[in-house]
C-alpha cells in the first residue's frame, strides 16, 4: 500500500517537473563535457536568446490553454518589427513607435481571434490566414528590403531604444543581466499571477477544458479566446521589437518558423494540446530547454543539420515521459 | 452462466472504493446490485470485465477462474457491459456506432452495408426504437443515445449483460420496451446485472438483488423476500423516512412570467409563472421539448418571440451571462458534457460558477474559494478524496452533488432544475429534495424539469405538462395523479 503510494508520487512528481529535471540533467551533462558553456558570459546571452522564444511561448500557452493555437505569432513578430521600423525611419520618437508597434500586434491577435470566434473558423485555419497574410504585408510594406540604422534615424528615445534589446543591467557588479532576460522574467510573473490567481485565469482553463459548460455559467468564452490570441500577438510583437533593437535592423523574413520552436516549448511544459490543462511554469522549462540545447550544440560545434534532429529526438523523450500524457 | 467474485478490493490511489466485496450471478436472473452513489457498483463491474484491475480477490466464471485483461475480453466470453457514462462516438451514424469494431465485410474488408443496415433494423425493431440508423449520434437526445448502447449490446450473443442505470435517461416508453427485452433475454437463460437507483423498477422485474455499502458486500436477498425500507436500510444503514420531505414555504410574488415564448420547431406559445417560494414540475414525454423551453429561458437557444419578465420587468435574456446576472440559475439534464469540466477539480468547478464570490478585483482569495467549496462538500456530503479530486473520477451521483452546489451558491431568485436526480441514490435524492425545499422557503422560485412521475408529484406545488412543444395543461399537484399527468403528456384532455 505504502510502496505504491510511493510510487505513485514519484510519477507525479516526474510528471509535474519533469521538463525541470531534463532541463537540470542538460545544464550538468553540457557543464561536465563543454566548460565553456557555464561561463557567466555564455549563459548570459543564453538567457537574452532564450528571451524571444520565451515571450511568444508564454502567449502560446495562453492560446493553446484556451484550446486555440496561434501560428502566425512569427509573422506579427516580424510585422510589427516592420512597423516599428518605418516609423523609426519617419523620424518619430522611438518610445512612440515602441508603443505604436506594440498595440499593433495586439490588434494583429486580435484579429486571429475574431476569425476563431466571430468568423467561427477552426483556429489553425484562422491562424494559418494570418500567419500569411501578416508576412505578405510585412513585404508589401518593405518591398522585401531589410531596413537599417533604426536607432540612429529616431528622433529621441534613441537611448531607450538601444536598451531594449542589447541593454544589460549589472548586478553584484560582475554579471551583466540582459534587459530582454529582465523582460521574460517579468512576463513569466505577469502570465504565472493571471493563470493561478486570477478570475481570468479560471475562464481561459475552463473555456479550454469545455467550453459549453463555461458558457452555461456566465463565462463568456468569446471575450476569453480574443482576449488570449491579443496577448498573444502582444507578447510575439514585443519580442520582435526586442529583437530589432538588438539587431538595429529589421527585415520581413524576421520570426520565421517561430510559432514552432514556441509550440515546442508548450509542449515540453507538458501542457495539453487540446485545452484546459498546462502550466507557465512548464513552458519556462521548455523554452530553457530549447535554449539551451541550440547554445550547447552550437558550442560543440554540431552541425546545424545533426542539431535538429536531437531537437527532436530531445523533445519526443521529453513529450513521452510526461506522465499526465 | 453463473459467475462468483468473492473478496475483491480495489483501491484508487490512497482511496479505498472496494473491501471484500462479493457478488453471485446466477443463470438466467435479472439481479439488481444497489447502494448509495459511490458505494463502488460500477467499479465491481468493471472489475470483473477488466476495465479495472482487482487488487486482490478472485471471480470465477462457470466455475472457472478468469481474469479478463480488457472489456474486449469479456465481451468474447460472452460478458457484456453498457456503461453509465454513455461510450459513443458522436460524430458517427446509428449504424456505425452500432456496427464499431465488428462490421460485416465481403470480400477484402469491404463492408457490406446493406447486411449492416437490415440488422440494424431488426434490432432496433425489436426494442421498438424509432431512430434512422443514418441518424448522426449527437443529434440525437440522451435518452435516443443510450437505446442505442443498449442496441449495441444486443448484438454481441451475449450471455451476461450488466446494465448500468439503463433507465436513467429513458422516457417511460422506452423503459417499458426496455422491461420486454430484458425478460425475453431472461426467458433464454441470459442474466442481467441491473443497476439502478429507481426502487420502483428493481421490484418490477428483479428476482435478487445485492447490496453494497462504502464498497463493502452487505447481502444478496430474493426480492420477493425484502420490502423497499429493508432495502434502504441495507443501503444506509439507517432509516430515511418521508420520501418526498414537506415544504414549509408561503408562496409569494410572481417571480417569472414567460409570454408567447417560440421557437423555430421546437415549441411554440409557452405562456406560464412561477412565484417566489413556489416549485413548478414540468412533466411530459422525453423529446417534448421541456429542456428547449427551459434552454431557451436561460438565453442558450434563440427564439422567433416571445417575452420574460422577471419581478414584473421585461428583460432581454440572449445568453446565459444575462441570465445569470438577471437571477437565473441553471442545472442542466447532462451533467458530463455541460455541468461540469470532467478534468478539473470540484474545487474549480463550484469556483467557477461563483468567481464572484471567491474573488476581489479579479484576483482570487484562495481563502474565500477554500471556503465556499469545504461548504460545498460538506453541506452536500459530496463524496470524494477532498477539494482536489477531480469531478471525472467521482460517482455519477456525486458529479451531480457537485453541479447542485456550484448553483445554489449563485444565490439565484429562481432556479432551473432539470432532471435534478437522474442517477442519484435514494438517501441523496432526499437530500436534494432537501435542497429544493430550502430553497423554496428562502424565496426562490424552482422550476423542477423530471421524467419520474413520482417525484413531480411529490415535490411540486403546480404541475406543468409539455406535449409536443406545446403546454397541454398547468394544474395544481394537490389532486393530481399519474393518470393526468400522462393524459396531458400523450395530448389528451382533461374531461
Ligand atoms: N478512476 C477512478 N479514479 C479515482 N477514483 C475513482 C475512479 N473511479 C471511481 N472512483 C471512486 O470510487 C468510488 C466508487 O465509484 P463507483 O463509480 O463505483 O460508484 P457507484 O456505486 O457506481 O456510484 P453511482 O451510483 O453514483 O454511479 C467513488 O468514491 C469514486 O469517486
Ligand atoms: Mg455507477
Amino acid at each position: 500500500m505504502n510502496a505504491l503510494k510511493n510510487k505513485k508520487n514519484i510519477g507525479a512528481v516526474l510528471g509535474e517537473y519533469g521538463a525541470f529535471i531534463a532541463l537540470a540533467l542538460l545544464v550538468i551533462v553540457l557543464s561536465i563535457i563543454e566548460p565553456s558553456f557555464r561561463t557567466p558570459s555564455n549563459l548570459m546571452s543564453l538567457l537574452r536568446q532564450a528571451s524571444f522564444n520565451g515571450l511568444i511561448a508564454f502567449g502560446m500557452t495562453l492560446v493553446i490553454l484556451s484550446d486555440g493555437i496561434d501560428l502566425s505569432v512569427g509573422s506579427v513578430f516580424a510585422l510589427s518589427a516592420i512597423i516599428c521600423a518605418e516609423l523609426l525611419m519617419s523620424g518619430m520618437n522611438a518610445v512612440l513607435a515602441v508603443l505604436i508597434a506594440l498595440i499593433a500586434g495586439t490588434l494583429l491577435g486580435a484579429i486571429s481571434g475574431l476569425l476563431v470566434t466571430k468568423g467561427r473558423l477552426q483556429p489553425f485555419i484562422a491562424t494559418l490566414i494570418t500567419m500569411t497574410a501578416y508576412r505578405g504585408v510585412a513585404k508589401i510594406i518593405t518591398e522585401g528590403k531589410p531596413i537599417s540604422q533604426l536607432a540612429g534615424n529616431a528622433s529621441g528615445g534613441d537611448f531607450f531604444f538601444k536598451a531594449m534589446g542589447k541593454g544589460n543591467v549589472l548586478l553584484f557588479e560582475t554579471v551583466k543581466i540582459p534587459i530582454p532576460a529582465i523582460v521574460l522574467v517579468v512576463a513569466f510573473l505577469i502570465v504565472y499571477f493571471i493563470l493561478t490567481k486570477t478570475t481570468f485565469g479560471r475562464r481561459i482553463y475552463a473555456t479550454g477544458s469545455n467550453a459549453k459548460c463555461a458558457k452555461l455559467v456566465g463565462v463568456n468564452t468569446n471575450k476569453i479566446k480574443i482576449a488570449c490570441y491579443s496577448i498573444s500577438g502582444f507578447l510575439a510583437a514585443l519580442a520582435g521589437l526586442l529583437m530589432i533593437s538588438r539587431l538595429d535592423s529589421a527585415q520581413p523574413t524576421l520570426g520565421d518558423g517561430y510559432e514552432l520552436d514556441a509550440i515546442a516549448a508548450v509542449a515540453l511544459g507538458g501542457t495539453s494540446m487540446s485545452g484546459g490543462r498546462g502550466k507557465v511554469t512548464g513552458t519556462i522549462a521548455g523554452v530553457l530547454i530549447i535554449a539551451v540545447l541550440n547554445n550547447g550544440l552550437n558550442i560543440m560545434n554540431v552541425s546545424s543539420y545533426y542539431q535538429e534532429v536531437i531537437k527532436a529526438i530531445v523533445i519526443l523523450v521529453a513529450v513521452l515521459s510526461d506522465s499526465k500524457r | 452462466m453463473n459467475i462468483e467474485m468473492r473478496g475483491i478490493d480495489k483501491s484508487f490511489g490512497s482511496n479505498q472504493v472496494l473491501k471484500d466485496a462479493g457478488f453471485l450471478l446466477k443463470d438466467g436472473e435479472v439481479h439488481a446490485l444497489m447502494g448509495e452513489n459511490g458505494a463502488g457498483k460500477s467499479t465491481l463491474m468493471k472489475i470483473l470485465t477488466g476495465v479495472y484491475t482487482k487488487d486482490a480477490g478472485t471471480i470465477y466464471v462457470d466455475g472457472q477462474e478468469v481474469s479478463y485483461k480488457n472489456p474486449q475480453e469479456a465481451e468474447k466470453a460472452g460478458i457484456v457491459f453498457i456503461y453509465q457514462e454513455l461510450n459513443v462516438l458522436f460524430d458517427l451514424t446509428v449504424e456505425e456506432n452500432l456496427f464499431m469494431g465488428k462490421e460485416i465485410t465481403k470480400k477484402f474488408g469491404v463492408c457490406d452495408k446493406k447486411a449492416m443496415r437490415a440488422k440494424a433494423q431488426e434490432i432496433m425493431d425489436r426494442m421498438g426504437v424509432k431512430i434512422p440508423v443514418n441518424a448522426v449520434m449527437s443529434d440525437l437526445s440522451v435518452g435516443q443515445q443510450q437505446m442505442v448502447e443498449i442496441c449495441k449490446a444486443l448484438m454481441v450473443d451475449a450471455k451476461v449483460i450488466i446494465m448500468d442505470e439503463p433507465t436513467a435517461a429513458l422516457t417511460q416508453s422506452e423503459t417499458e420496451a426496455l422491461f420486454e427485452v430484458m425478460n425475453a433475454l431472461r426467458k433464454k437463460g441470459v442474466s442481467i446485472v441491473y443497476i439502478s437507483h429507481r426502487m420502483e423498477e428493481i421490484f418490477e422485474l428483479c428476482d435478487r438483488i445485492t447490496i453494497l455499502r462504502d464498497g463493502q458486500y452487505i447481502g444478496t436477498r430474493n426480492i420477493c423476500d425484502i420490502t423497499m425500507d429493508d432495502v434502504v436500510q441495507m443501503m444506509i444503514g439507517r432509516e430515511i423516512g418521508e420520501r418526498f420531505p414537506k415544504r414549509e414555504s408561503s408562496i409569494g410574488e410572481e417571480v417569472l412570467r414567460v409570454e408567447g415564448l417560440s421557437h423555430e420547431k421546437l415549441f411554440r406559445d409557452v405562456n406560464f409563472s412561477v412565484r417566489a417560494g413556489e416549485v413548478l414540475g414540468v412533466s411530459g414525454l422525453m423529446g417534448a421539448g421541456r429542456t428547449e423551453i427551459m434552454q431557451a429561458i436561460f438565453g442558450n437557444l434563440p427564439v422567433v418571440s416571445g417575452k420574460i419578465f422577471i419581478e414584473g420587468k421585461e428583460v432581454s435574456i440572449k445568453n446565459p451571462r444575462q441570465a445569470i446576472a438577471a437571477g437565473i440559475g441553471f442545472i442542466t439534464e447532462d451533467r458530463k458534457t455541460e455541468g461540469l469540466l470532467l478534468e478539473k477539480s470540484i474545487a474549480e468547478n463550484i469556483e467557477l460558477a461563483n468567481l464572484n464570490k471567491v474573488s476581489k478585483r479579479s484576483v482570487l482569495s484562495r481563502k474565500q474559494g477554500a471556503e465556499l467549496v469545504k461548504r460545498g462538500i460538506e453541506e452536500f456530503r459530496i463524496k470524494c478524496f477532498g477539494p482536489e479530486h477531480e469531478c471525472g473520477n467521482l460517482s455519477g451521483g456525486n458529479q451531480q452533488k457537485v453541479v447542485l452546489a456550484k448553483w445554489i451558491y449563485t444565490d439565484p431568485k429562481i432556479l432551473i432544475l432539470d432532471e435534478p436526480t437522474r442517477g442519484v441514490d435514494i438517501g441523496a435524492k432526499k437530500e436534494i429534495y432537501n435542497v429544493i425545499n430550502e430553497m423554496a422557503a428562502k424565496g426562490v422560485a424552482v422550476i423542477m424539469v423530471s421524467s419520474e412521475l413520482p417525484e413531480v408529484l411529490g415535490m411540486s406545488d403546480r404541475i406543468m405538462v409539455v406535449h409536443e412543444g406545446h403546454i397541454t395543461g398547468i394544474i395544481d399537484a394537490e389532486g393530481a395523479d399519474q393518470a393526468k399527468v400522462m393524459t396531458l403528456a400523450t395530448g389528451g384532455c382533461l374531461a
